[in-house]
Order: structure tokens, then sequence, then C-alpha cells
């Protein structure tokens, strides 16, 4: 700062300026505070405040207080020493109002044509005489953008195939609870509700996700719950998939007495008796249905697949419904 | 700085006169011929700073953000982003046995098991709450009083990003802990991007790694989660202070303030201890509600393992609750047709809508340029009421959001005021439509009527009324109140140097001491 001599300074780029001396008693410099004594005195209990909060902490950390100690004195510390700062600030150092002049973002014009020319300019010269070198470069840098995407994201997982099409339910699948233990004819009563999986995948992630399904019994004769649906009840069991056709989170509340299953995220409600058609809120399809039948010793087992893809609809996703027992 | 013989000082004074500043100037010198920084450093410690309390907002949430970061680089030291199933033996009992994902055992232990792990991790919530939050308010302050107009059309554009980003990334961070609320929200998350046609199976099952939940999930959660979408946020930090470094503050009109100044308290000292203690007092309120106030308490759901289990009200963080409304109170439209489904009903509330909500905040500026025809630059800001079109959208945005985010609570809603829960569905799908456009009727006609007041916005003043010995009343405006005194003085350019009292240079400095009153700030 050699070159600008007491007094001034450079203003910005340009013109030098005169720089005012401020005194102490210029109203400018003055602290908000009417007592400066009595504020410097509040602000120093603060900070004294925030030195025992802060320490407290050390203290509370050390001997492994719990959270809420924990926190008054971390917490407390730090705003009560935030607040003697911001006091500090706000009544006690010179609040102005000062003034700093803008200087134009803006260049000159002759400096805008002046970047205007080099970059069209250079470029005539440069690059529009090599046509080919920068199609060449051009097309390589974009076949390249292109191929990275393939590894980025193809590498991610696998094709959807059938992922998002098939559970593992197939014919003659026992349905077991949460600890694999298989439900018998005579375990629930009309009213009764239990999640069920396909034998032997109940505590997989498979299991969990795409196969749960609902099982409720809901009296104690044989439920048809649509047409083309005969024998898909047998003793008034009924099973359907858990995952919501709106956005698949499990359909896991049952309003016992409407005979409703409702899902706990946006309130789709579903009628167990006719097919689990939406009732209410925002699912658009019915939870598909698992045929049922009752083996000879008395355990329930799926007749066949789910005849449809379970759970929210995709672009994939066929309208028209399986062949039953494909699955 | 070399000192030749001649004028080398003899005496301490001498030494003191010829560099009054000492080490500071010693230091100094040797930065500026390194880094040339001194005529820099200068123009930054003269930097004004505008007083107003809305310019705080922004503050706050670049305050919360250090927090995230710190707290964040605490809660990596102990949680491991796996999905691997483990038994879990710890601490708290009730999930004594219980099979969970490492991700999940690591959270609850980091709970209870790590010491300040329960309030670091509260804190880390609670600052994300918080970021986003005050990042909304800072925009709304930043649109209603035209802040965004040329020169500023990019850092608005960018404080949108961020606020896209830090969105993206609370919930992704919710999701972590990978316990049975937040794993429904991936579930849902999945279904979302499973809804977009023609690429949404593609999409779904590459971004889980096959079916959902999968293997990785979480692993590629935590990475988008701790590296990447933070370092863009910061790049982008860097860029929306750098601009806002370069254009200098916008400010309220008043007095002595134009476009082509700023007017306030200086960077050094007066601004840096407010905003210091500012950071600090940010701090210090997260970390009492991270101690103090129980959000998120994972241990209490249970772990994702047992899915089916969850049957209770499930609402994600504040920030996501607009899209869960908007799903809500949509109606079951889905699509199928030649052998394809699409599903309306979850692809135009959580794809399209914040989309045409994101877009319309990106382009406003240039709509608003569009229509006022207003090319100017602009540094002064306005008043709400001075713009009735504007404010008024603006207040249509706002309780539209509000009217959505509100329906992501039909069902608690419907039991507090024992009505039907179709009631109060039908009732959030009118009002979505009909409260904004009242609210930007009644807005633009507040507005309007504000204008026609005048000093409107200002503190009154009392009229006292006088009677003189003739028996004439005379009415005289009462003196200013004290705080607003400081606003009648002038604004000053910020002084070079501070003319200093005498005793604390030492005799013979040739200045007289001056008269009574200028040891008051003497420190």
């Amino acid at each position: 700062m050699s070159e600008a001599s007491e007094g001034t300074a450079i203003d910005g780029h340009r013109t030098p300026v005169p720089m005012p001396v401020a005194r102490f008693d210029d109203p400018h410099m003055q602290p908000a505070a009417r007592h400066p004594v009595r504020t410097e005195r509040l602000i120093a209990l603060f900070l004294l405040v925030g030195i025992g909060g802060v320490a407290g902490f050390g203290a509370a950390y050390t001997i492994n207080a719990a959270p809420w100690i924990l926190a008054v004195t971390l917490g407390g510390g730090l705003a009560a020493m935030g607040f003697g700062l911001t006091a500090w600030g706000k009544y006690l150092m010179p609040q102005g109002p000062f003034v700093e002049e803008r200087h134009t973002l803006a260049s000159s014009s002759e400096e805008r044509q002046a970047m205007a020319a080099a970059l069209t300019e250079r470029t005539g010269v440069v690059v529009k005489r090599r046509r080919m070198l920068g199609g060449l470069l051009a097309g390589g840098l974009g076949i390249f953008g292109v191929v990275a995407a393939f590894p980025l994201l193809r590498s991610l997982g696998p094709l959807p195939g059938k992922i998002l099409d098939e559970t593992d339910w197939r014919k003659g699948i026992r349905l077991v609870d949460v600890n694999g233990r298989p439900i018998h004819r005579d375990d629930m009563q009309p009213g009764g509700i239990v999640t069920v999986y396909p034998n032997g995948l109940e505590s997989t992630d498979q299991g969990q996700a795409i196969d749960q399904t609902v099982l409720i019994r809901v009296q104690s004769t044989d439920l048809v719950t649509m047409k083309g649906r005969e024998g898909w009840g047998p003793e008034g069991y009924v099973a359907y998939s858990k995952m919501c056709t709106h956005l698949g989170c499990p359909v896991g509340l049952y309003e016992q007495e409407l005979e409703l299953l409702v899902c706990p995220c946006h309130q789709s409600m579903f009628n167990v008796r006719d097919g689990a058609v939406p009732q209410f809120g925002p699912a658009p399809r019915p939870l598909p249905q698992l045929p049922l039948y009752i083996d000879t010793q008395g355990y329930l087992r799926a007749q066949a697949g789910y005849d449809q893809a379970v759970g929210p609809g995709f672009w994939a996703r066929t309208s028209t419904q399986r062949q039953n027992g494909t699955a | 700085m070399s000192t030749t013989e001649a004028n080398k000082p003899r005496t301490l004074r001498e030494a003191k006169k010829a560099n009054p500043y000492g080490r500071v100037q010693q230091a100094i010198d040797e930065l500026d011929d390194r880094f040339g920084l001194a005529k820099g450093g200068r123009t930054f410690l003269d930097k004004i700073f505008p007083d107003h309390w809305s310019f705080m907002l922004g503050e706050i949430a670049l305050y919360s953000f250090v927090v995230l970061l710190a707290t964040g680089v605490f809660l990596c030291l102990y949680y491991v982003p796996s999905q691997a199933v483990v038994v879990y033996h710890g601490i708290y009992k009730p999930l004594d046995g219980v099979r969970m994902s490492e991700a999940y055992l690591t959270s609850v232990n980091l709970s209870f098991g790590v010491r300040a792990g329960l309030l670091m991790r509260q804190m880390h919530h609670w600052a994300a709450d918080i970021f986003i939050g005050s990042i909304v308010i800072h925009m709304a302050r930043v649109f209603f009083t035209g802040a965004f107009r040329k020169p500023r059309e990019t850092n608005w554009a960018i404080g949108i990003t961020l606020l896209i980003l830090a969105i993206l990334n609370g919930f992704i961070g919710y999701s972590l802990p990978d316990d049975l609320v937040s794993g429904t929200g991936l579930r849902i998350g999945y279904s979302i991007l499973l809804s977009i046609p023609f690429v949404g199976n593609y999409l779904a099952v590459w971004v889980w790694g096959g079916s959902f939940p999968g293997t990785v999930i979480i692993e590629r959660l935590y990475i988008i989660h701790v590296l990447i979408v933070p370092l863009i946020i910061l790049g982008l930090l860097g860029a929306h202070l750098g601009l806002l470094v370069r254009q200098k503050h916008t400010q309220f009109p008043g007095k002595g303030r134009t476009e082509r100044n700023v007017v306030g308290s200086p960077m050094f000292p007066t601004f840096m201890a407010k905003t210091t203690g500012f950071l600090l007092m940010v701090t210090g309120v997260l970390a009492l509600l991270g101690g103090l106030a129980q959000i998120n308490p994972i241990w209490q759901f249970g772990p994702y393992q047992d899915a089916s289990k969850i049957s209770y009200a499930v609402q994600p963080d504040w920030y996501m609750g607009w899209l869960d409304g908007a799903l809500r109170i949509m109606p079951s439209w889905e699509w199928t047709g030649w052998g394809h489904t699409i599903p309306f009903e979850v692809f135009l509330p959580a794809v399209i809508f914040p989309g045409i909500i994101f877009n319309l905040c990106y382009a406003w500026p240039v709509l608003e340029r569009k229509m006022t025809g207003d090319n100017a630059l602009h540094n002064l800001l306005d008043r709400p009421r001075d713009r009735p079109k504007r404010t008024a959208a603006g207040a249509a945005m706002v309780t539209l959001l509000f009217m959505v985010f509100a329906a992501s609570s039909t069902d608690v809603l419907a039991n507090f005021f024992h009505i039907s829960l179709n009631q109060v569905l039908w009732f959030f799908r009118v009002a979505v439509v009909v409260v904004p456009i009242v609210a930007a009727w009644v807005t633009w006609r507040i507005c309007i009527e504000m204008q026609g007041v005048s000093g409107v916005g200002q503190r009154k003043r009392a009229m006292v009324v006088s009677r003189t010995a003739s028996g004439e009343y005379v009415a005289v405006p009462s003196e200013p109140r004290p705080g607003d005194e400081h606003r009648e003085l002038e604004a000053t350019p910020v002084p070079t140097r501070i003319e200093l009292e005498p005793e604390t240079v030492g005799a013979g400095s040739g200045t007289t001491p001056d008269a009574a009153g200028v040891r008051r700030v003497n420190r």
C-alpha cells in the first residue's frame, strides 16, 4: 500500500478518494448502548456463563452424563457465548451507518467487444480452418460421454426382467408365519389376521418384501370373493398380497367389523370380502388374491402363485391378467 | 519494509512512531509479500453489511449446514452402512435377540452405547430439519422483496438447487438408520421411481441393484449422503456466497441508501462479531434441541427386517410432507392399455407436481422480467406491498404448498376432529385449488390498501398537543424513540483510521487531549 499516501485509499480499482478520519466522538463510531459500562458487565456475564457451560460439557462428557445434561451444558454454554458476542457486536461496536459505493460489475463496451473479438476471430482462424479436427474431437468426446454412461448405469443392477412381476408363491407352497410355523385350519377364528410367507422364505428380504401376504379368516364357510375365484377361500380363509397397489406399503391395518384392510401410509381401504377392491384412497387396483387350499393334514397351501404382478404400477406392468397357475 | 541505516529508529518511541501497528504490521507485511493480500484484505474488512433481521435467515441455513458437517463426521465414526443381518445383544433390552441390519444396529448403538452419541444423532437430525426450513424461509424473503431480480437471477437458481439437494439429502439421511419407518419411506421412493413411464422399472431396479430392498441400497445411499451431495452443496454454497460478495448485498430503501451504494455496518469488527455470535447461538440452540427434544426414536420403530409390522400413521420428515400430502389427495387414476401401465396416481403428484413447482421457481425471474418488461439492475429491495401481483403470486404458492403439506395428516385430522376421512380428503382436494386463489386475491387487496396509507411500516411518533398561553393548541411530533435515533444518522464512508486518544499513543504524538466524553469507547 506504499503508493497510497496517508489519508487516501484506492477506491476499488479506479479513482483515489480521500478517506475520512473517524474520531471517537463521531456519532457513527458510538456504541448503540446507552449504558456501555452496564452493557459490558452484562456481556461479560453471558460470556462467563458460556465458559461455565462449555467447561461443564467437558465434565458431563467425562462422567458420561445423561443426554439432557450434555445438551444443557453444551447448548446453553454456546448459546450464552453467542449471545454475549452478538451483543458485543450490536451494542459496543461502531454501528455506522457506514456507506460503501457499489462499483458497476459491467465492463466497458470496448472490453466487451474485445472479448467477443477474441472469441470469434480466434475461432475463425484456428477452428474454422480445421473443421475436420474439431468434428473428430467433438465426436470422440460425445461417444465417450455415451459410452461412459453404460458402465455407470448398467452395472448398477440387473435388467428388470421378471423381478417386478413374479413372487415366490408356487403351487403347493405352505403358508407359514414369520417364525416359520405353518398355518393349520384350526389356528384362526373368524376375524383373525396373520401375515404369511412362502415356506422357507419367511426370514429373507425377498420374502419380507414382495412375497408378504396377509391371511384373514372372514367366516367359517368357503368364501368366493369374486366371480371366477370359486374355491380360492376354503373355510373362509382368504389371502391377499400385503403390498399396497398404491406405493407398496404393507397393508397392515385390519378393521375387523367392516372387514376392511387399511394401508397405514395413505389410507387406501380394501374390502376383504369383495376381492380387496379399493373402497377409499389413492390405490388404483385391488390387492391380488392368493388362491388357497387345505391339504390332507389340515394345513393351508397356495393353489398357485399370484395371477398378476403385486404392488404398485409401473410402465412394463401388463394390464391383462396372467393365466391362473402359471406364476 | 526494509529500513535503511539512515532512518533506523533509535528509541522505542521512534520505533513505535515509524511502525505504530507493531507485530500485526509485520505479519501483514510477510503475508503481503507472498500473497499480496493487503489491498483485497482491507476491502474485505471494510465490506459493508446492511442490517435487517431478515438477512440472517440465510445465515441460519449456513450455520445449520456447519453443524450438519460437524455432527455428521461424528456419526460416520460409529455408523456402519451395511444391510448384513445381525442379532442385537446390546444395551437396549427391548430389542435383545432381534434380527436387524448392521446399519440399524450401529444406529441404535450410536444412540445408547456411544458417549454423547444420542445428542449428536439428534442434533444432526434437528440441524437437517432446520437447515431446510431456514432455506425455505430465506427463499421466501428473497422472493417477496424482489432480491432475485437482475443481476441476481443466477444466485436465485443456485439457491433453489441447494434447496433440492438439501431435501434429497435429508430424505436419504433419514433412510440410513434402516428402521421400520425409514424403510417404508424407501419403499415409497422405490415405487415413485417405478411410476416413471418408459424408464421407471430400469431406474428403480438399477438404483436398488435388484428388487426391493436388496442388499446394496444402504451402502449406495450412504456414499451419496456423506460425500457426493455434501460436496455438491459445498461447491454451490461457495458459488452462492462468492456471488453475494461480488454483487454485494441488496438493501431496503431508506435514508442515504441508493441503488449505487450499500449502507450498514462493516465486516470487521461489527458484522464479524455478530455473525460469529450467531453461529454459536445456532449451534447452541441445535444442541439444546438435540438433547432435550426427542426426534426420530428409531429404537421404538424397530428394524426394517420385519417390514410387515408397520401399523401406525407413517409420516415423513416435515419437508417431505408436501409430496406425501399430494400423494394422499390424488385420485386413483391409473392408466392401462396396450400392455402397459402408467400409474398417474403416483407419477403426477410425486414426480410431475414437484417438477412443476421447482421449475416455476427457477423460471420466475425470467417470467417476471417478461411480464413487467423490467430489465434494469436492482440493488434496492421492494417492499412486498409495492409489488401486489408478485406478492399475491407468492402468497398463492405458499398457501398451495401449505395446503398439500397439511393434507399429509388427513388421518390425524380426521381422528382429531372426529370427522370422516372422506370429508377431510375432499376438503383438501377443494382447498388446494380454492385457498391459493383466495389467498392471492386477499393479499393483492391488502397490498393495494397498504399503499394508500401514509407512513405505513414506520414507527409512529406520538403527537404532543400543547396549549399556549393565548389558548392556542399546537400539535408537535414527539422526539424519536431511542431505537430510532440511530436511523437519523447520515451514512458516512468507512473511516480509514480512528484518531486515537493521546494517552494510548504516548506523549509527543502532537495531538492535544480531546474534550470530555471521548473515553466512552476506549476498549
